[in-house]
This record gives C-alpha cells, sequence and structure tokens, in this order.
C-alpha cells in the first residue's frame, strides 16, 4: 500500500477523559467557521418558505383563499393540507399535530398553508395575501379555564405512598398553598431551520437543525409515504436548542421536504425569530397547589401535590414532561404519605414541549416553596427545614416506590453550608435589614436532585460507529447530537482514552441516520451517558479484536492480554512498542475489522404506570445553591448579590465543560425564574413575541459573586466513566435566587409572613409581594 | 457606492435602499460568520465593526448589521469575523479569539462571532479599564447587546478581561476610501423611483426634501428598519441624516448647549460624563444596548413619538427646546413640553425636520434623578421613566415615559408641589410629600402591556417621587439604590 503522510498533530497532550478538553469546535466558532444550516452555501435554484397561519385561538376554517398568494411576485408552489401525500401528522408520541391544518384552528400561529418563494422576503409578503374566514368557536386559554371545563390533552395520573389524607389531618400543623410558575421561551440564538434537497432514488436528504434526527427520518418518511431508507437526516450542530428542537423541529424538516419532493428543487425553510416564538412551544406552565402536615421541626407528615400544566392544543411531550414533574415534587425530601396528581390542561395555545428539565423544575418550585412557608411558620431557619426532611437512611422511599442508593445531599449541603459561609451571612443579612429601611436583603440555599434516565423506557440506548483509518485517525459517529453542550468533545474524549491516543486522533462525525439508525432524541441530559457507552462499546469491539490479532501476531513473544498497553499514541505488546500508527496499519495488513457498530442500553430502570411505581432513573444528579440578593422595596427592583454552586457530576469528564454546563443553566433557571415574562392576549395571541419584550439575562445580570464547584464524588452506577449527566440539572439550582427574594420580601414583616410570589419574579411581582407584605403589618398592627 | 470590507474595496450595486448590511454580506459576499439571530437589533449574534469619523477621527464600532442599511456604508470600512485573523499584525487569532477558547467562553457558538467583534471593537476603541473592576464593566458595556443562551456569559467576561489585560492589539487597518461617483449627495437630474439618499449637507437634505417630499429620513435606523426585518415591508425613498456634520455637533455656549439631531447616544454618553454624571449613571449607560447606542440617535428618540422613549421625559423634566428646520431652510424653535401631541404625533410639519435640542445650562446644573424600571436592567424597554429634577427656584419638575400615550409632564403633581416649600435639609415635609405621590397617582390612567401592569405603573410612579426627593437631601446618607452601577 501506499505509503502515508506522516501525521504531525500527534504530539500533543493526550486531553482525554478527565482533561478540561476545549470544545471541539471551539476554534471554529471563534472565527466564524463553524456551519449551521443556514450556513451552507446556497444550491442553485434554492425556494425559501413561509408558512400563513391563524391569527385566532379555535376556529373552523370556512374558507381559504390563496389566489392572491399565489400569484404574488416570486412564488413558485402554495400548498395546504391536501397537498401532503402521506400522513399529516408531525407529532412526536400521540400525534395530533398536523403539519397543517385541516378544517379546524386550535392555537394563533397553527400553520395554516405554506408558500415556497425564491427569497424569504417574498415568501413572507405572499402570505399576507391569503384571505382566511373563520367560524370562532369557543377557546380556553388558561389552566383555570381547561380545570372548569376539565379539558385535557391525556388522562390525569396520580402518584401516591401511604394515606396523606390521615396524616395530614393528625399532623400537629398544616398549611396549604399555590403558586403559579410560568413557562419559559427556549430562545436558542440559532433559529429554527431546515434544508431538504430531493435525492436521485426519490428519497430526500434533510439537514435540521434537531434533537432527534431519527424521528425527523421518520416524519418526513411518513408525510411523503416514502420508506425510510429514503430518507437520510443528518445535524452537524445545532446554536442552541433547550429541548425546544426535540419535537419542534420536526415542522420545518418536513415542509422543506415536502416541497423538496414536489418540486425537485432544493428547499430552505429558516423560521425569522417571531414566528418562531409565535408558532413553536415553549417551556409549560404549571399551577402547583399543595396540602401538607409536619411536625415541631418542620418534619413532613404528609402532603398532597396537584400539578397542573398548561400543555396547549395537543399531547406533544407533554406526558413524559408532567410524570418528570410528578417525580420530582419532591425535589430531594422525603414526603412520606404523599399523593401527587398530574393533570394536563388542553388550552387553545401552542403545545408546550420540553425545555431543560422537562416539567422537573415546575414540579420542584411546589416543594420549595412549601419548605420556605414551613420554616416561616415554625420561625425556623429555612436551612434546617430542609435539612431536617432530606432523604436519608431509613427515609429513602420516593413517591413512586424508587429507594434514594447514594445520599449525596446531605454532605453537599453541609460543605456548602461551610463553603457559602451561609449562617454568618444569614446574620448579617438580619442586622443589615434592622438598620436599612429601603434596602432588604435576602438569602437561600436550596437543594437539587435530579433523576436521570428517559421516564419513557426503550429510549434508554444508543448506538455509535467507529472506523479506524490506516494512518491511526478514527472517526465516530454516534446517535446523539451537538447542540453546544460538548458531547461530541466528551465522545471524543472517551474515544481517545479508550485507545491511549490524543483526541485529535479522533473526529466526531456530522450525526447522520444513515451511519447510527434508529436513535433517541439528545435529551433527558442523557446525551452522554448513552453515547458515550455505545461509542466505549464500539472502542471494546474493536480493541479486543486488536489484541486478539497481537497476541496471535507476536507469539513468539509469549504475551497475554494484560501485556498490551494502549498509552500515549503508542501501543506496547510485552517488550516491543509500536506508534498507533504503525500498529493499525499493521493490523489492516493483517486483515483486521477497524470498525465496529457499539450499542447501549440502560440497566436497571423500569416503570409500571397502572401502579405508579418502579425504577425509572439510573441514578440522581444533585446539586445546591446559595443566592443572595439585595431588592429595593420602593420599585420590587433587585440584584443578586452572590450565589455559591457545589454541583455533583460523578467524576467529571470534563470539568471545564462540566462547569459551563452549570453555570449556563444557572442563568438560565435564573431567567425563567426572574426577568423571563410570556405574556399573553385576551385572544390566546402572545404578545412577548420578539427578544425586544421577552427578556433572557445579560452579562450584567450574573451575579457578582458567582463561584461554582464540582463535588467530587464517582457515581455508584456503572456510567460512562463513572460520570453524571450534567445537561438538566443545574437549571433548578436557580431556584434558590426566588427564594431569596421570598426571604428578603419576609424581612419587611420580621420574617412573620413569606409572600406568595408568582413566576417569573419580576421587579412587578416583587413589589406585589412587598405590598402583600404591607398589608401582613397592617392587619397585625390592627389585631393587636 | 463603494466601502472597505475586511480590507477589500466592494461596491454596492443592485442592491435595495433598504437591503441590510447583514443580508448584504451573507448572500451578496458569502461570509456567513456573521450570524442572524433576530433581525431586531436584540441578540447581537449579527455584530460587525463599522468605521466612523468622529471629530476628524476615525473610530471602529460596533454595530448591529442586521437593522444596518448597507447604503449608508459608502466611504467607510466594515470588519467582519470572516477575515478578522487577515487583520491580525501576524495573521493569527487575535487575543480575544484565543482567550475565548481558553476561557471555553463558546458553546453552541452561534452568538460567539458576535460577542468576538464587540469585543474586538473595545480592544480597538480603547485601553483596559484603570482597574480590574474599571475593566469588567467595560467589558459587560460591551456586550451589553450580545445575548448568548449557553454559558451564563461568566467565561466570556473572564477571556475578555484576560485578553485586554495585554497591550493593545492593533489591527491592520487598510482603508480605501474612495467616494463612488454616484454618491447622492444631491438628487440627481433624472428623476429617481426608489434610492437612498446621502445628503453631505443641510442644504443638500432641503434639496432632497423638496424634490421627494415623502421620503423617509433615516438616522441610526435602529427603529425603522424593524419595518423591513419584521414587517417586510419595503423602505424605497430613504434620506440618511447621518453624513450631515451640522446634525452630530454638540456646541457649548455660556447659556445652553445645542445637540445636533444626530448625535448618537454613544456622543451623549461622552458628553454627559463630562456635564451631567446623572444621566450616564442613571441611564445612559443602560439604554438600549452598546451597539444601540453607537447607532441611535437623539433626534430618532424624540421624532420616532414613543411613548416609552428614554430621552423625552429627560429633556421634557428639563424644560429643552427642539428646533425644526423647514425644507426651504426656515427655522422655529419651540418648548420640548409642546412637541408631542398624542400617540406617535408631534408639532413636527411633514416639510420640516428637527435640526437641534437645546439645553440650558442652568438646567443641567439642577440637582436630577433619573429612574427606569424595567424588568431586564440592561437593553430593555422601560415600564417607567421617571425623571425628576429641582429648579433653581426649588421647583420640582416631573416627567414620566410610559405614564400616558405621550411622554408627559406631571403639571398636577407639580402645581401641587409649587405651593410647598422644599428645605435642603429635610425636603418636602412628610405629609405633603404623601400628599404629592396620592395626586400623582391619580394623575395619570397608564395602560396595561407586555411591560407592566397599569397599577404598577402608577404606584411604582408615586414611589419614585419619594425616592426622588429622599436622594435629593443634603445630607441623605442611607443607601436608597441597589448601587448596581458603581462608577461613571
Amino acid at each position: 500500500m501506499r505509503k502515508l503522510i506522516e501525521p504531525n498533530i500527534m504530539q500533543h497532550s493526550p486531553g482525554g477523559v478527565g482533561f478540561s478538553t476545549k470544545h471541539e469546535s471551539a476554534l471554529k466558532h471563534v472565527t466564524g467557521k463553524a456551519q449551521y444550516v443556514d450556513d451552507i452555501p446556497t444550491l442553485a435554484n434554492t425556494l425559501y418558505v413561509a408558512t400563513g397561519y391563524s391569527t385566532v385561538p379555535h376556529a373552523k376554517l370556512i374558507s381559504v383563499d390563496l389566489s392572491l398568494v399565489k400569484t404574488a411576485p416570486g412564488v413558485i408552489d402554495v400548498i395546504t393540507h391536501l397537498d401532503i401525500p402521506g400522513h399529516n401528522e408531525v407529532g412526536p408520541v400521540y400525534g395530533g399535530d398536523p403539519l397543517l391544518a385541516e378544517s379546524t384552528v386550535e392555537y394563533v400561529g397553527q400553520p395554516i398553508f405554506a408558500v415556497a418563494a425564491t427569497s424569504l422576503t417574498l415568501a413572507k409578503q405572499a402570505v399576507k395575501l391569503a384571505k382566511i374566514d373563520y367560524q370562532k368557536l369557543p377557546a380556553d386559554l388558561n389552566i383555570a379555564q381547561a380545570l372548569n371545563k376539565q379539558s385535557f390533552v391525556l388522562p390525569t395520573h396520580t402518584m401516591a405512598m401511604g394515606d396523606p389524607d390521615k396524616h395530614i389531618q393528625q399532623a400537629k400543623h398544616t398549611l396549604s398553598g399555590e403558586v403559579y410558575v410560568k413557562g419559559q421561551e427556549h430562545f436558542y440564538l440559532e433559529g429554527q431551520v431546515s434544508q431538504a434537497w430531493p435525492t436521485e432514488d426519490g428519497g430526500i436528504h434533510v439537514l435540521s437543525s434537531t434533537q432527534h434526527p431519527s424521528e425527523i427520518q421518520k416524519l418526513v418518511a411518513e408525510i411523503l409515504a416514502i420508506p425510510l431508507h429514503l430518507v437520510v437526516a443528518e445535524v452537524r450542530r445545532m446554536g442552541g436548542a433547550f429541548g425546544g428542537k426535540e419535537s419542534q423541529a420536526a415542522a420545518l424538516a418536513c415542509m422543506a421536504a415536502l416541497f423538496a419532493h414536489r418540486l425537485n428543487r432544493p428547499i430552505r425553510y429558516k423560521m425569522p425569530r417571531q414566528d418562531d416564538m409565535i408558532q413553536t412551544g415553549k417551556r409549560h406552565d404549571f399551577l402547583n397547589t399543595w396540602q401538607a402536615g409536619f411536625d415541631d421541626q418542620g418534619k413532613l407528615a404528609g402532603v398532597k401535590f396537584d400539578l397542573a400544566a398548561k400543555c396547549g392544543y395537543s399531547p406533544d411531550l407533554s406526558e413524559g414532561i408532567v410524570d418528570r414533574a410528578m417525580f420530582h415534587a419532591d425535589n430531594a425530601y422525603y414526603l412520606n404519605h404523599t399523593q401527587v396528581v398530574g393533570q394536563r390542561c388542553k388550552t387553545h395555545t401552542v403545545s408546550n414541549t420540553a425545555f431543560r428539565g422537562f416539567g422537573g423544575p415546575q414540579g420542584m418550585m411546589a416543594i420549595e416553596a412549601l419548605m420556605d412557608d414551613i420554616a416561616c411558620h415554625l420561625q425556623q431557619d429555612p436551612l434546617d427545614v430542609r435539612k431536617a426532611n432530606l432523604y436519608q437512611l431509613g427515609r429513602d422511599q420516593t413517591h413512586y416506590g424508587q429507594k434514594i442508593e447514594q445520599h449525596v445531599l446531605p454532605d453537599l449541603i453541609q460543605q456548602l453550608e461551610t463553603f457559602s459561609d451561609y449562617r454568618a451571612r444569614r446574620a448579617q443579612i438580619k442586622a443589615f435589614n434592622q438598620t436599612h429601611s429601603h434596602i432588604k436583603k435576602g438569602i437561600a440555599l436550596t437543594p437539587v436532585k435530579f433523576g436521570i434516565s428517559f421516564t419513557v423506557k426503550h429510549l434508554n440506548q444508543a448506538g455509535a460507529l467507529l472506523t479506524i483509518y490506516t494512518d491511526g485517525t478514527m472517526l465516530i459517529s454516534h446517535g446523539g447530537t451537538e447542540m453546544g453542550q460538548g458531547l461530541y468533545t466528551k465522545i471524543q474524549q472517551v474515544v481517545a482514552s479508550a485507545f491511549g491516543v490524543s483526541v485529535q486522533r479522533v473526529n466526531v462525525a456530522s450525526t447522520r441516520t444513515d451511519k447510527v439508525p434508529n436513535t433517541s432524541p439528545t435529551a433527558a441530559s442523557s446525551g452522554t451517558d448513552l453515547n458515550g457507552m455505545a461509542a466505549q462499546n464500539a472502542c471494546d469491539i474493536i480493541k479486543s479484536n486488536l489484541i486478539k490479532f497481537a497476541i496471535e501476531h507476536f507469539k513468539e513473544q509469549k504475551i497475554s492480554e494484560e501485556d498490551i498497553e494502549f498509552t500515549n499514541d503508542n501501543v506496547t505488546i510485552g517488550d516491543k512498542s509500536l506508534s498507533f500508527p504503525e500498529f493499525i496499519k499493521l493490523a489492516y495488513m493483517n486483515r483486521v475489522p477497524l470498525f465496529a457498530a457499539g450499542h447501549y442500553k440502560t440497566p436497571k430502570i423500569y416503570y409500571n404506570r397502572d401502579t405508579a411505581k418502579g425504577q425509572p432513573f439510573l441514578y440522581y444528579a444533585n446539586g445546591a445553591s446559595v443566592s443572595e440578593v439585595s431588592l429595593d422595596t420602593l420599585t420590587g427592583e433587585y440584584k443578586v448579590n452572590r450565589v455559591d454552586i457545589l454541583h455533583d457530576v460523578g467524576q467529571s469528564l470534563n470539568p471545564a465543560i462540566d462547569i459551563g454546563q452549570i453555570e449556563g443553566g444557572f442563568m438560565q433557571g435564573m431567567g425563567w425564574l426572574t426577568t423571563e415574562e410570556l405574556s399573553w392576549g385576551e385572544q390566546g395571541q402572545l404578545i412577548s413575541n420578539s427578544p425586544a419584550n421577552y427578556k433572557i439575562p445579560t452579562a450584567f445580570d450574573v451575579p457578582e459573586q458567582l463561584r461554582v464547584e464540582l463535588y467530587n464524588q464517582k457515581n455508584n452506577e456503572a456510567t460512562i466513566h463513572s460520570s453524571k449527566a450534567v445537561g438538566e440539572p443545574p437549571l433548578m439550582l436557580a431556584i434558590s435566587v426566588w427564594s431569596a427574594l421570598r426571604d428578603a420580601c419576609a424581612s419587611t414583616t420580621n420574617y412573620q409572613h413569606c409572600p406568595r410570589i408568582d413566576t417569573p419574579a419580576t421587579p412587578e411581582r416583587v413589589f406585589w409581594a412587598l405590598q402583600d407584605c404591607q398589608a401582613f403589618n397592617q392587619q397585625q398592627q390592627e389585631s393587636r | 457606492m463603494r466601502f472597505t470590507l475586511n480590507n477589500e474595496t466592494v461596491e454596492t450595486s443592485n442592491s435595495a435602499p433598504d437591503t441590510t448590511l447583514l443580508n448584504f454580506l451573507r448572500e451578496q459576499q458569502s461570509l456567513t460568520g456573521t450570524k442572524e439571530g433576530c433581525g431586531s437589533g436584540d441578540c447581537g449574534a449579527c455584530t460587525v465593526i463599522v468605521s466612523k469619523e468622529v471629530a476628524g477621527e476615525v473610530r471602529y464600532q460596533a454595530v448591529n448589521s442586521c437593522i444596518y442599511p448597507v447604503e449608508s456604508i459608502e466611504n467607510q470600512h466594515v470588519i467582519t469575523i470572516d477575515k478578522l485573523q487577515d487583520l491580525t499584525q501576524d495573521k493569527g487569532l487575535s487575543s480575544i479569539q484565543t482567550q475565548m477558547v481558553e476561557c471555553h467562553g463558546s458553546q453552541c457558538g452561534f452568538c460567539t462571532p458576535g460577542f468576538i467583534m464587540s469585543l474586538i471593537a473595545l480592544q480597538t476603541e480603547q485601553n483596559t479599564g484603570v482597574s480590574a473592576y474599571d475593566t469588567k464593566q467595560k467589558v459587560i458595556d460591551a456586550i451589553s447587546g450580545n445575548l448568548c443562551r449557553c454559558t451564563g456569559y461568566r467565561p466570556i467576561v473572564e477571556a475578555a478581561c484576560e485578553a485586554l489585560k495585554k497591550p493593545n492589539q492593533a489591527l491592520n487597518i487598510v482603508q480605501t476610501p474612495q467616494k463612488s461617483a454616484d454618491s447622492l449627495d444631491y438628487p440627481p437630474a433624472t428623476p429617481l423611483t426608489e434610492f437612498f439618499a446621502r445628503p453631505t449637507s443641510e442644504d443638500a437634505l432641503q434639496a432632497w426634501m423638496q424634490q421627494y417630499p415623502k421620503a423617509q429620513f433615516i438616522a441610526g435606523g435602529t427603529d425603522l428598519m424593524l419595518t423591513v426585518t419584521q414587517q417586510y415591508k419595503p423602505l424605497s425613498q430613504l434620506i440618511d441624516l447621518t453624513h450631515i456634520p451640522s446634525l452630530q455637533q454638540i456646541t457649548e455656549s455660556e447659556t445652553h448647549v445645542d445637540f445636533g439631531a444626530a448625535t448618537t447616544y454613544l456622543q451623549l454618553e461622552s458628553f454627559a460624563k463630562r456635564h451631567s454624571p446623572v444621566l450616564y449613571q442613571q441611564l445612559l449607560h443602560r439604554l438600549g444596548s452598546r451597539q444601540i447606542r453607537n447607532r441611535g440617535t437623539l433626534g430618532g428618540n424624540i421624532c420616532n413619538a414613543s411613548p416609552i422613549g428614554d430621552m423625552p421625559p429627560y429633556l421634557l423634566a428639563l424644560d429643552a427646546q427642539v428646533e425644526l428646520t423647514s425644507s426651504t431652510g426656515s427655522k422655529r424653535l419651540l418648548p420640548i413640553t409642546e412637541f408631542f401631541v398624542d400617540y406617535k404625533k408631534t408639532k413636527r410639519n411633514a416639510d420640516e425636520y428637527l435640526s437641534k435640542i437645546r439645553i440650558a445650562q442652568s438646567a443641567l446644573a439642577q440637582p436630577t434623578q433619573i429612574f427606569k424600571i424595567s424588568k431586564r436592567y440592561e437593553d430593555d424597554i422601560s415600564a417607567i421613566l421617571g425623571v425628576f429634577t429641582l429648579s433653581q427656584s426649588n421647583t420640582m419638575q416631573i416627567a414620566f415615559g410610559g405614564m400616558a400615550a405621550v411622554p408627559i409632564r406631571a403639571r398636577q403633581t407639580e402645581a401641587y408641589l409649587a405651593k410647598h416649600k422644599w428645605d435642603p435639609a429635610t425636603g418636602f415635609e412628610a405629609h405633603v410629600l404623601q400628599q404629592a405621590c396620592d395626586i400623582l397617582k391619580e394623575e395619570f390612567s397608564p395602560i396595561s402591556d407586555v411591560r407592566a401592569s397599569s397599577a404598577y405603573r402608577q404606584g411604582v410612579s408615586a414611589n419614585l417621587l419619594k425616592k426622588a426627593c429622599w436622594s435629593m437631601l443634603a445630607n441623605q446618607t442611607e443607601e436608597l439604590s441597589l448601587g448596581v452601577f458603581g462608577h461613571a
């Protein structure tokens, strides 16, 4: 064979597992060379898509007159649902999400027809020319209306343990309460986008900014009524996703594919930001109510939670999302006698969807509110009430039957308490509040315990395809997608470490359904857990072939498996040492297979929905945070002064990437609970429909002091290099900011009253909470 | 029309007048390093650097290319992420880029080019701050218009601070300034149906106005361009006001200061730092974003006549005057308190342009408090903006944005307070202040909208009066604000 050019990139640091290796695309990011779907050079004859959508929340379509649309400049094709050759459906689990509306529309923004034109501007101008007559139908626009009508997208589910009614009734203290938790817009910086072009055998190749290429492949095939093997879905990277590109990317890919198929031309469908905000789902609003009984220490005797979610008009992923809210109604605490009821309210609004935490954050908000209420009621430090209720040996049974095996939080919280100087600062803050009448401070420590695994069992599997080339470089394909979270980097590290080579030797290929089939979405924080293990499995297969070959080939050395080492880009076989490329070349010449497909399925997990019991999670990721805030009692404005975080990622695969996930998750959670407010008009239209009026945090909002540390402890379960998932859990660390705001407000009543603050806790909501405190003070004075 | 793009001369010939710089870069130049995140100047993913001559000196400023009309760039210089390496001395990564990699400042990477350009602009414009704290504040200011949804910003700020520790890295900038023949200073003899006029004098401006009375003025374009990018409505006849030196001058006399109508917030910031620190500290540094303040103009904020514009309440409280000039050159000066007529309606006639804003020196020297209330601290539209100033005769003048259909003076509250004595040590008597707050709560009927409820606006406006009065007391010692912004 031809002699290969000696590569010179392999001399450097190994960068494998455990190193803070740079993001594999970092250099491309900072030079503008990283390509996103809209950056792919346009093919000749590319057309651009826009959709015409409903302006009313619920109506029968009386007539759809598109004559002016069809003759508008630049318009090549206009379609309605009648032009769909296959199944008019882009819903992920239960269906109910037509690509284009048929006889009725069920939310403002629902696509009714679509246009392909020679430019995006012409397409957008054309859709405005449609004349649509609606016969309006009654619309339920909020949770209260849906509950009133008992209108749900899926049946109500209940999880229970013991006899809560009895134990609440018999408890020394009881409290009930309510909190409304608003949803959240994903605001990935790269909006939804897809490009499709026809292939020579009647199929489609689609590039999509999606977390779930296999589902794109399936839905495109079903829309076009063609078999799956004619469709390739591909994604190299996303400009952020956060759950918003799990099911929501499908409509764009299907629409682009549909036009590409009809017109035999390349099609690009990029949603302008405003369309994206109006037409795609968001985090669910939840109305959480509870009743609880507890003892003098604040320990729960029993608790009942009602979690009602605003699902929008269709099921989408709401089954799993509300289940996860219910699974996390305990957060980190032993609930004792419990009942958790989850309701999936149908509203005539866009169908809400996955968002980092997948219902978990909303579920936790109820119990964290309750912890603060109990502390106020008993006049204790909220931290002591939280600590008293933590899961521990003997109090380790969750309300869904899973036993907590690894008790991380008691020690983690103790460490954080010291690390953050919580007690001394609590005292300082109390003193500050006594001497300041306008500015008030608050502090709170809240934990997070987050279950890791998809709660839908079959999704807990992954595949990978590893190929080693004769120059000793490797290409790894896997089922996970890169949205910025560093999955590709971690996979690169896992593969490099398996062969003891530097990470530069490993390239991670774009995710394609023709490389690794039948993949699960990159979601539920599971990307690295699943795909890392699948990649490891592929490495193990090739490695075992290589070892077998070496033992045979160097048999005069009389070596066994233990005498073969893969380290520092070398392979040592007994007293012989070869560079990795030399060894690979030798293996090739001796006809050893240098590619393998790996697979992984998560062990142990199951959940029986009929009994609402099981072990839905392989393990839990844990963390805790302390937040300190100051607020202006005249206006409700506030500032987060300091945040300390200690977070459990098991044995970190890449500390820098993990800290990036923790900080980024925290800030995103803080945005959700503070400045980011979804507002809806009386006609069901989204009025916070642009970044001009939907405000995600800026650099200024980052706490002046932000300290983040990793809690150093291996995962007890056999995960990839004993690491733990990190994508979602840190978002919920931000609950301490909201809790600290309540604490600061409560200080105006000398901590006698902890006011309800629905979220987001905008300056306005804090202002009203302060008025509530003033009213409380007045009442106390009057009753005295 | 010609300009320099990354050290090469480019020409636009077939562009529509309202073509954005972003679309020009991505679609006509295949430079896709610059990203579109929102198309409305709110996210900064599209940030590029544009040169501008200010007082004979070429300055490099970060701007939102998504709302920047490419036709306005004639004879200027644009730097984008794509060719940044060509401009560094050793054709390597700039220190900002290196540190962004080192500090793990990118995750999904989509916002990264915008951040890099904002930070390169900061690096080019000014050396490091006087202290680590000062440097950090400058970095936060420089990226106030850049949104990142992944990192939580800490590593980006850290990367910038690290890079700024090193000596200023000069970019190897080669500008090839050469005006094209069709510079459209004056209207050409043959009538045009669509154009982007670039008058360089008020005389030329008036000539365009006479010939094309229906043409629209554009200055920073930070609001007008949304017509194109959000509503997909073309703007076919535009007259650019940013190439007329007399409209961008700040002239000081003993009695007053005149601001040309196209004075940018950037210019205003450096003026305010010297002459009215309160305007800088309590308003300008958080009005819009760095990119918006580099482009947006005082005159645009006034003529837009939005009820929630941030500058009008300040000007109303200070009894500023506005000068309107007609297409024939005749001028009239009127108090800004008479300028706003109704929602988005002003006293400016169709054949007039706003030429000047005049503020008395004495007004600038008055004790003044400005409070901007919004959901987010930086780059957010005000729910309420309150301005309180104590005139030389010790009467309180109060103006609000967000409380009515126009920016407005609180005349009833002022009238009540005028009847009571202000004591520099103790302010108004407590019952007087309370009564004034009660009057203020009733004086306006603000609407409830996406930014705030009517009740909150009423409640907070009254509290702001208290806060203003207490803040103005000579012996005020207790902290009344969060102290979120510590330096000028």
